[in-house]
Formats: structure tokens, C-alpha cells, sequence
């Protein structure tokens, strides 16, 4: 039986097969009775709108059929029970599991406790693996992975999203560039980790120094709530916002991601340059997470 | 003089015990540690000793810990290893050496350190025990990668 909690778990063949697939899958290359007679449980502890819309659509798409609870005060966690009987019961009702949960490592627990596939929708801060394969997916249609620079900007302390992207970039030779909020940085041991995996790691200080740099520009959100104050959040918030003006000096290749949503970070003009690629990484995770169920459903 | 000093001293401090283990060539200053790594707590019923700082030929200063009537088992003998790599264990029995082994660093622990990072489900209430991988560079948490990487007698739970 096999899981998909931490992208770390992988090694890079995996994750180049994954996308291939998903590519195959992105061709209409695929059985839409494949997973036909199969249930996914959809365990969604945390807000989401693209992850879980995505993963009821690549489970229909493939012929299956999804179970899910409205919310979490809707569900037996909000009577105290514990996620390790939640799932033991809930794996009886499912071939597989997607999970979101607010608290690192919810997902790794879950396998430990469950009899059928679980899949990792976002744990915390900790990983987000769909995500990443999803990001992945989205850089190597516009070029090969091998050696980008790639920007990661935002919230990168608490944002899971760019975690799990840098874990993964360590497998394909990418020189990260970083530019965060002081106190929104790396974690130590992210970090860490990353140095030890080879990887060189440039932390900028100003967005304009960055552009011209990098293949790919990776924004995330900065929440209002990691600020004291409105004012400063906005101070930080406009500093990092990217504009068709700060564009003029990017390469003529480098694609603009962000795993959405989007709230001040991406100036809505920019969407109608060549450069923006966030819906269409959006539209990705489709194809990426039939792979995926395919992968431990199959 | 001296030298009987010395030996009275050590008789006093490291007088043979009839069965039970021995843990010697603690690094220094660690006993009390060795002692909470093992779980050893003011409610324990075997009667045990601690020496620290005792001279020690090769080690210059060296800490002894000495467990009445208790084997100790591999597992609780490796935790050591996380403090005391240098350690070596006695087992005791009639007053004679019946076995004596060094300390291997475990690949894993469980139950031993609590997790810093406070958003960690092993810090819920779920029914688990911590677990940490042993890495060159600390403990890594298999729950959230969090890692310890020193001071690990302040995360024992």
C-alpha cells in the first residue's frame, strides 16, 4: 500500500514518472473508468477550495466517486474524537484518503492508523505534495526543471506550499533565491536541510534585484495575521508586489507561479502577460492528482 | 597519601553492587542525565548511585551510575548512546562482570523526546508515541522534520 505524505519520501524518477503521466493524462490519454467502483474520502480539517475541488473532479474524471464531511464542525473531531479513530473508521468506508489537516505530520499519522492509501493535502506548515508535483508540472511545460533559478517570495516560514517545492527543486540542481518578511524566513532546519542536500540558497533583500535573475518567480501569500498592524502589512504586502513595470526587466522565459489565492501579491495586470502561468498551474492539478490517485488506487 | 585518598574515595563512590548494571565512562557532568534518559525517577524502587566527576585514567574525569537489581535492556542501554557515546555497560551479577558492552547510537527512538515544534500532532492528543530518526545532525521528528540538534536532555518527556 502506498502513500503520498511528504514529497521528501520520493526520490526524483518517481516524481518524473508521476509527471509524465499526468502529461499523458493532460493528452486525453487516459481510461475514464479506471478508478470506476472506487470511493476517495475527502477529509478536508482546513479551509480549501482548489485542492479539494480538484481532487473530486480527478476522482470523477477517473470514474470514481468521492465522500466527504461539510465541515469540520460538522464531524465527529468537533465531538473530540481523535484523528487516529477518525480514520480508522473512515478507511472502512474508502479505497483512499486525502487529508488536510492543521497541525505537521496529521497526514503521517493518518497512514500509520489507516488500511487504505492516504494522500497528504497540507499538514500546517509542513508539506503539500499534490501542490508540488502540480508546481513541477506547470515549470517543466515552459522548461526543463534541470538547473533553474527560481524565486521563492512570500511568507516562507508558515507557507507549505514553498516548503515542499524547495524539498523537491533539491532533487533537480535549482539554485533557490529567497525574499521574505524579517521573521517569514526559511525554517533553520528547511534550511538546513537543503544546504546539506547541495542546494545553494541566495537570500535577497529587494524584489527588483531578483527579476532579472530568475527563470521562475514563485509568490506566495503573506497573511495580514503575522503582522502587528494593518499598516505594516501593508508597508511589507506592496514591497513584494509584482507589477508588469518589475516585469519589464525579467527574462523573456520566466513564468510567474502562485498556488493561489492570490490577494495583493500579483498585480491583476500582470495576467494577461506571457509571464503568467498561475491559473494554468491552477488547471494542472487535475491531471497531476488523477495521476496521483491512479498511483495509489490502481 | 594521596593515592589512598583516592582509593578510599572511589571505594565510597563506586563500591561494587551484587546484581544490576553498571554504567560506566559516562562523560562527565552527564550522570543526571543518563539518569532521566533511562526514565529513573524519585519513585524508582532500585536503589541506585550516581558518581560524578570521579578521576578516570583515560577520560581525565568520568561519571559512574550504578542500578541495583535491574538489567538494563538494549533499547534503554542505545538511549545512552544519544549523550554518552563513550559509555560502556556492566551487567552485573553475583558481584562478578557477567556482561559488558559498549553503547550503540539507536536509528530510532520513541516515546524518549517530545517534539519543540508545537504545531506537531505527537504533541496532541492522539494515541502516539514521539518518534524521531537518529541523523548525524540531531533527531529528526518523523511526524513534522523538525530537528533537534542539541541539548537533548531538555526535550526528554
Amino acid at each position: 500500500m502506498r502513500h503520498i505524505i511528504s514529497i521528501g519520501d520520493f526520490d526524483r524518477e518517481w516524481i518524473d514518472s508521476l509527471l509524465d503521466h499526468a502529461d499523458r493524462i493532460d493528452g486525453k490519454q487516459f481510461d475514464s473508468h479506471a478508478l470506476e467502483g472506487k470511493i476517495l474520502a475527502v477529509l478536508f480539517f482546513e479551509p480549501s477550495t482548489r485542492t479539494r475541488l480538484s481532487f473530486e473532479s480527478a476522482i470523477a474524471r477517473l470514474g470514481g466517486t468521492s465522500l466527504s464531511v461539510g465541515s469540520v464542525e460538522a464531524c465527529s473531531i468537533a465531538k473530540g474524537e481523535t484523528l487516529a479513530d477518525t480514520i480508522r473508521v473512515v478507511s472502512g468506508y474508502a479505497d483512499a484518503i486525502v487529508i488536510r489537516h492543521p497541525k505537521e505530520g496529521a497526514a503521517r499519522l493518518a497512514s500509520e492508523f489507516s488500511t487504505v492509501p492516504v494522500i497528504n493535502a497540507g499538514d500546517g506548515a509542513g508539506q503539500h505534495p499534490s501542490q508540488t508535483l502540480l508546481d513541477l508540472y506547470t515549470i517543466r511545460q515552459s522548461m526543463p526543471i534541470d538547473g533553474i533559478d527560481i524565486a521563492l517570495i512570500g511568507d516562507l516560514r508558515y507557507g507549505r506550499t514553498a516548503h515542499s517545492l524547495a524539498s523537491a527543486l533539491s532533487l533537480y540542481n535549482a539554485r533557490l533565491h529567497t525574499l521574505c518578511p524579517r521573521g517569514l524566513e526559511l525554517p533553520e532546519t528547511l534550511y538546513a536541510r537543503l544546504e546539506e542536500q547541495g542546494m545553494e540558497i541566495i537570500a535577497h533583500e529587494n524584489i527588483t534585484d531578483i527579476i532579472p535573475e530568475v527563470d521562475v518567480l514563485y509568490v506566495t501569500r503573506v497573511q495580514r495575521e503575522r503582522f502587528p498592524d494593518s499598516a505594516s502589512y501593508f508597508n511589507v504586502a506592496s514591497s513584494y508586489r509584482i507589477t508588469p513595470e518589475l516585469l519589464a526587466d525579467a527574462k523573456k522565459h520566466l513564468i510567474v507561479l502562485h498556488p493561489l489565492p492570490r490577494v495583493d501579491e500579483i498585480d491583476p495586470r500582470v495576467d494577461e502577460m506571457p509571464h503568467a502561468k498561475y491559473f494554468e498551474q491552477s488547471r494542472n492539478g487535475v491531471p497531476v492528482r488523477m495521476a496521483m490517485l491512479m498511483q495509489v488506487m490502481q | 597519601m594521596k593515592n589512598n585518598e583516592t582509593q578510599e574515595n572511589e571505594g565510597l563512590l563506586v563500591r561494587r553492587i551484587k546484581n544490576g548494571t553498571v554504567i560506566d565512562h559516562i562523560s562527565p557532568g552527564e550522570a543526571l542525565n543518563v539518569v532521566k534518559i533511562l526514565g529513573i525517577t524519585g519513585t524508582t524502587q532500585e536503589a541506585l548511585s550516581i558518581a560524578t566527576n570521579v578521576p578516570s585514567r583515560n577520560m581525565g574525569k568520568k561519571d559512574i551510575v550504578k542500578l541495583n537489581n535491574r538489567e538494563l535492556s538494549k533499547e534503554e542501554v542505545d538511549r545512552i548512546a544519544l549523550i554518552s557515546p563513550k559509555a560502556t555497560i556492566n551487567i552485573i551479577r553475583n558481584f562478578k562482570v557477567f556482561e559488558k558492552k559498549g553503547v550503540e547510537t539507536p536509528t530510532l527512538i520513541e516515546g524518549l523526546v517530545r517534539c519543540p515544534n508545537p504545531g506537531c500532532i505527537s504533541n496532541t492528543h492522539e494515541p502516539i508515541r514521539s518518534r524521531f530518526s537518529v541523523k548525524e545532525k540531531g533527531l529528526h521528528c518523523i511526524y513534522c522534520d523538525w530537528v533537534i540538534t542539541g541539548d537533548i536532555p531538555s526535550h526528554i518527556i
